[in-house]
């Protein structure tokens, strides 16, 4: 069973992989957006890799109002 | 194809549709690379049956639909049209205050609603709840898969009575709520299936929530109307979208421009990575397809000629459509050279979806077309360039805006409507369009600039968004000079920025930058909210100005 702590920490290393981006650089309270350099449709994207990874099903809609790694690290944990 | 001409109502041609295609698959809904449910007509005439039941036990009179993408969408829907109710379609991308608001104002009696919005909604009227899980409290609303009713007698309409109050992503905190009636609806669908139209089995991919005008006609009352079935995909992520082209052979798309683009960068990134004696062997093929396709379009030889490309998107694909924001005309020249045609129109929701659409007759990528049949467009107060405010009459145009007959009468003149958008009429009949009018400014030297035209020059900036704005929109000290706000991505742009600044004639060019580190604000289009981005700008304090 992870803790929250540990879905933010894989969530981050994801996200870095993905985009290319110094993992050292984020933190969980960076705003995705700005920190990624992604635009909605990137974060889609991200959403599905995060899916897979964690084996769960977020919604499109998840992501609406979510702007930094820590929020969307909980709703991925409420789900696992 | 139905005969629109013989109904009244959206109900009545709907049900003629549900009984002469009952054989046929109208629905698939599908949600990632997953299929939830495939209906055929007659089963979305059972299921309309069952809610409307439902409706009228409940007296309902107005009902409101607030959902994502989806073919729960229709059946709500068509059971609403069924009983002689109003649609109210809402934006499910609205925060639960607006939607509030919203329903107050269209005095919604009955809400469908999908669980995760309802969950946040303060609402006291008769809610359906579709998807919710066993055992969530709805605070006394219905379950949507719960709902019962024998099938009542049809109630009809007459053409002038409201089909859908509509309430359109224009500015400002007033609510306007576009009253549209069957009349309205019929004779745009008439219009445009006269353009375009589906073949009975023609499969059209919807990835933009039914609320949306374009979807609402392209999305469901034009495949109804033919037989055509609608495959709803419950996500916007690329990678699925671009999948489901060839798993459903789609034939029919509506996309907004950012969509557009992104399918544009996958085919280029496909086409750089053809090499060796393949690579100039397609460069060829698209240079033949280019020139034997200038005039005229022609589907049969370029899919012949450029089989892979059209084979990626299934081998069925007919056109997209496009709309909702100004589209980049070397896009759509990109797609017409590949023989995949991009017929993108202007509109708005007053005038009941499509004012202009460029078919491919004389196809003009630089231009929104030409108006549809039966609209008329004329351009009032225009300046000696010929630009002026875009005005149209028809058929399509709005009774008006609910409970507010000041904001009517000074939007509908002598039955002409104001659009507000500025545009310029050329000697073919096409429409170019330059921007807002509340957007324009007047420079020193007297000249008209409007920013949202001055923005194609910066298309392909090292940026990750960028909007061109008046001074006097973002700041009071800046009221005659062009701003542009871009939201950095790391790369160096300065030197880029200068140099398309430089292309632009004097009068026209961007005095400053301000770079914006959130991202852009957008509606459910995906188009930049331009005055939400404008009041976050006004509201951030130590947003630097950067002169250029």
């Amino acid at each position: 069973m992870r803790t929250q702590e540990q879905t933010e920490n894989e969530l981050l290393d994801l996200a870095a992989a993905h985009f290319k981006v110094d993992r050292k650089k984020l933190r969980p309270e960076d705003d995705i957006f700005q920190k990624l350099g992604i635009d909605s449709l990137q974060a889609l994207e991200l959403l599905t890799k995060l899916e897979r990874h964690f084996g769960v099903e977020l919604p499109d809609y998840e992501l609406q109002g979510v702007s930094d790694f820590r929020t969307l690290a909980e709703r991925i944990h409420v789900r696992l | 194809m139905i005969d629109l001409d013989r109904h009244s109502s959206l109900g009545s041609m709907l049900r003629e549709a549900l009984d002469r295609y009952e054989d046929d698959l109208c629905l698939i809904e599908a949600d990632r690379d997953r299929e939830r449910c495939r209906l055929t007509y007659a089963e979305v005439r059972a299921a309309r049956g069952r809610l409307a039941g439902a409706l009228a036990a409940g007296g309902a009179r107005r009902v409101a639909i607030l959902m994502t993408n989806q073919s729960k969408w229709h059946l709500a829907a068509a059971a609403a049209l069924h009983v002689g109710a109003t649609v109210v379609p809402l934006d499910p991308k609205l925060s639960p205050d607006e939607h509030a608001a919203l329903l107050k104002h269209a005095g919604a009696d009955t809400l469908f609603v999908e669980q995760h919005l309802h969950r946040k909604l303060a609402y006291d009227g008769k809610a359906i709840v579709t998807e919710a899980p066993p055992g969530f409290d709805l605070r006394g609303a219905r379950r949507f898969e719960e709902c019962e009713g024998e099938e009542p007698p049809p109630v009809d309409r007459a053409r002038g009575d409201i089909a859908c109050i509509v309430y359109s992503s224009g500015t400002g905190g007033r609510p306007k709520g576009c009253m549209l009636t069957h009349g309205n609806y019929l004779s745009q669908l008439k219009a445009l299936l006269g353009k375009f139209t589906f073949e009975r089995g023609d499969r059209y991919l919807s990835i933009l929530p039914t609320n949306h005008a374009i979807d609402f006609m392209c999305g469901f009352l034009g495949p109804y109307a033919c037989g055509a079935t609608v495959v709803h995909l419950r996500t916007l992520r690329p990678e699925f979208v671009r999948d489901a082209f060839p798993r459903y052979r789609i034939a029919y798309a509506a996309l907004v421009p950012m969509l557009l683009r992104n399918l544009q960068t996958g085919l280029e990134e496909k086409f750089k990575a053809i090499s060796g004696p393949r690579s100039p062997l397609f460069s060829t093929l698209r240079w033949l397809n280019r020139i034997l396709t200038r005039r005229r379009p022609h589907l049969g030889l370029s899919r012949r000629l450029l089989r892979p490309v059209h084979r990626g998107f299934g081998g069925s694909l007919k056109a997209f459509f496009a709309g909702g924001a100004f589209t980049d005309p070397a896009m759509l020249r990109f797609f017409y050279d590949l023989g995949i045609q991009v017929a993108n129109g202007y509109g708005l929701t007053e005038a009941g979806t499509v004012v202009t659409l460029n078919d491919m007759a004389d196809y003009r990528p630089d231009t929104v077309g030409r108006p549809l049949d039966g609209t008329e467009v004329r351009i009032a107060d225009a300046g000696p360039d010929g630009i002026g405010e875009v005005c149209v009459r028809g058929p399509t145009v709005m009774a008006g805006y609910l409970n507010d007959p000041e904001l009517t009468a000074q939007t509908i003149e002598g039955g002409w409507l104001r659009t507000g958008d500025l545009g310029r009429l050329d000697p073919t009949g096409h429409l170019r369009l330059f921007g807002r009018r509340k957007n324009m400014i007047v420079t020193a030297g007297g000249k008209n600039v409007y920013p949202e035209d001055i923005e194609n020059v910066f298309d392909g900036l090292p940026v990750k968004e960028f909007c061109v704005f008046a001074g006097h929109v973002l700041r009071g000290d800046r009221k005659e000079q062009l701003l542009v706000v871009v939201r950095p991505d790391g790369r160096e742009f300065l030197e880029d920025l200068r140099a398309r600044n430089r292309r632009l004639p004097d009068y026209k060019r961007v005095h400053a930058y301000i770079p914006w580190e959130k991202d852009f604000p957008r509606t459910a289009s995906l188009k930049i909210k331009r005055d939400a981005l404008a009041d976050d700008i006004r509201g951030g304090a130590g947003a630097p100005v950067v002169d250029l």
